[in-house]
């Protein structure tokens, strides 16, 4: 992006309800209240963190990729942007961001478009999918695959060029740098920590991202 | 297009919905009868819709923000759905989504049923839902969508824009089943058609059987990736 705008938070994080590390290749799944706050740290440096939303009451209203970018008209996700749900709603907002640049068009990794994308033989390596799925089936609330839709990846440059191409970019973000959300209503939250091996995005190296939750103000 | 092996023709009238299990083996042409028009298309492997078009995995195997012809459509599978085998378009635009209706109501006010009749104002979500239910599927089975016959251009700073006149009259994409694809089609407006005036166009379809994808197919040679999907599409069907 040539215009990114950085935003810090006015957040302490001696203030944090609840702070939780996720090792790369491990998936973490939480209930977010209206009006709390959800940090992701980049603690390493250009680690993906794929992640989905759904509202807390429907799962079937979930994260749209495409309503997101439509509404605000921009491909790339930063301070400001408003996540839109498939139904129309707004699950969250970006309320800070230090890395400036997220993408949403690049999905999660899987087996078998890793299969696609490098080699047949890459079937065996661990994936975003996989973690996901596994969320979901350990979760138990009735979810399955048809509920893994199209992801934001935090910390991730996957530029649109103006010919209609798609590149993969070295990341733009570095240890440190973190992403803000402010639930705007009861949200469920599904994190993959990137696996991913085959791609010089993260220099073949995943790494840990820390996640840090705040009250509401009002509460 | 050789017309003794089409199986059959007929149009979806403007702001309209269709669906129809395209089989593996056959090709659907769409045409745009008048220009302008947009059709709003998402995809299952009817024979386990669990595998459905994956947006991100057709646009991140071949490097693509645009669809035309060599492009193909990736299930979640690492498999094929569709292959775009013809193309006078130049530019399908697989990034902005369907039309909504609160889209639709606030861009062109309430026109309901009891006072147009059959010309009331439909939108895509809900086209899309409609048709979905009807194959036993529902809202958590809709996924992205892609919309034929429109072009919507990203600047570096990633801003969206809209490109209008993108197709002409007579302009035409056809899709290649790859397996035995569920394809659900409207031609309600593109969701950021500025047009002021609730205009959709209606498409002529015409379906014809086609021979299996050559070794030397160019939606297979269009990227190494494609070579490894229709490896792993035929390898499905073994």
């Amino acid at each position: 992006m040539s215009e990114t705008i950085l935003v810090q938070s006015s957040l302490d994080p001696r203030d944090a309800i609840s702070r939780y590390v996720i090792p790369a290749g491990e998936p973490w799944l939480r209930e977010i209240r209206k009006g709390e706050y959800l940090r992701i740290v980049d603690l390493e440096g250009n680690q993906a963190v794929d992640t989905l939303f759904y509202n807390l009451r429907d799962y079937a209203e979930r994260y749209s990729a495409q309503d997101t970018i439509r509404e605000q008209n921009n491909v790339y996700l930063t301070t400001g942007t408003r996540l839109m749900s498939s139904a129309g709603n707004v699950l969250l907002t970006i309320v800070a961001d230090t890395c400036g640049c997220h993408d949403t068009l690049g999905g999660a990794c899987a087996t078998e478009s890793n299969m696609v994308r490098y080699a047949i033989e890459k079937r065996h390596m661990h994936a975003c999918r996989q973690s996901f799925l596994k969320a979901v089936i350990e979760w138990d609330h009735g979810m399955d695959k048809r509920d893994i839709t199209s992801n934001i990846n935090f910390f991730m440059n996957v530029p649109v060029t103006p010919e209609g191409g798609l590149t993969f970019k070295d990341g733009v973000s570095a240890p440190g740098k973190y992403v803000e959300l402010r639930a705007e209503m009861d949200v469920l939250v599904l994190i993959s920590n990137c696996p991913q091996l085959n791609n010089p995005c993260n220099a073949y190296n995943p790494t840990p991202v820390e996640v840090l939750i705040w009250a509401g103000r009002d509460a | 297009m050789n017309e003794r092996s089409v199986l059959w023709e007929e149009t979806v009238e403007p702001g309209s919905a269709w669906s129809h299990v395209l089989k593996r083996g056959t090709t659907l042409r769409i045409t745009d009868i008048e220009g302008g028009a947009n059709v709003g298309a998402i995809f299952y492997n009817f024979d386990c819709p669990a595998e459905r078009f994956n947006l991100p995995d057709t646009l991140k195997a071949q490097h693509i923000a645009r669809l035309t012809k060599g492009c193909v459509l990736y299930s979640d599978m690492g498999r094929i759905l569709c292959s775009i085998t013809e193309d006078t378009v130049g530019w399908h635009d697989p990034l902005s989504g369907c039309s909504n209706a609160a889209l639709v109501t606030a861009k062109y006010g309430q026109a309901r049923y009891q006072e147009l009749r059959n010309e009331f104002h439909k939108n895509a979500r809900d086209s899309f839902l409609i048709e979905l239910e009807k194959w036993g599927l529902g809202p958590r089975d809709l996924t992205a969508n892609v919309n034929l016959f429109s072009r919507v251009t990203v600047k570096q700073n990633g801003a969206m824009t809209f490109c209008p006149r993108n197709s002409i009259s007579r302009a035409h994409v056809e899709l290649r089943a790859e397996m035995n694809v569920l394809l659900i089609l409207n031609t309600c407006p593109h969701p950021l058609d500025p047009s002021p005036k609730y205009s959709p166009k209606p498409v002529r379809l015409s379906i014809r059987k086609s021979a299996p994808p050559a070794s030397n197919d160019p939606c297979r040679l269009f990227r190494p990736e494609n070579v490894r999907g229709f490896t792993l599409t035929e390898r499905y069907f073994l």
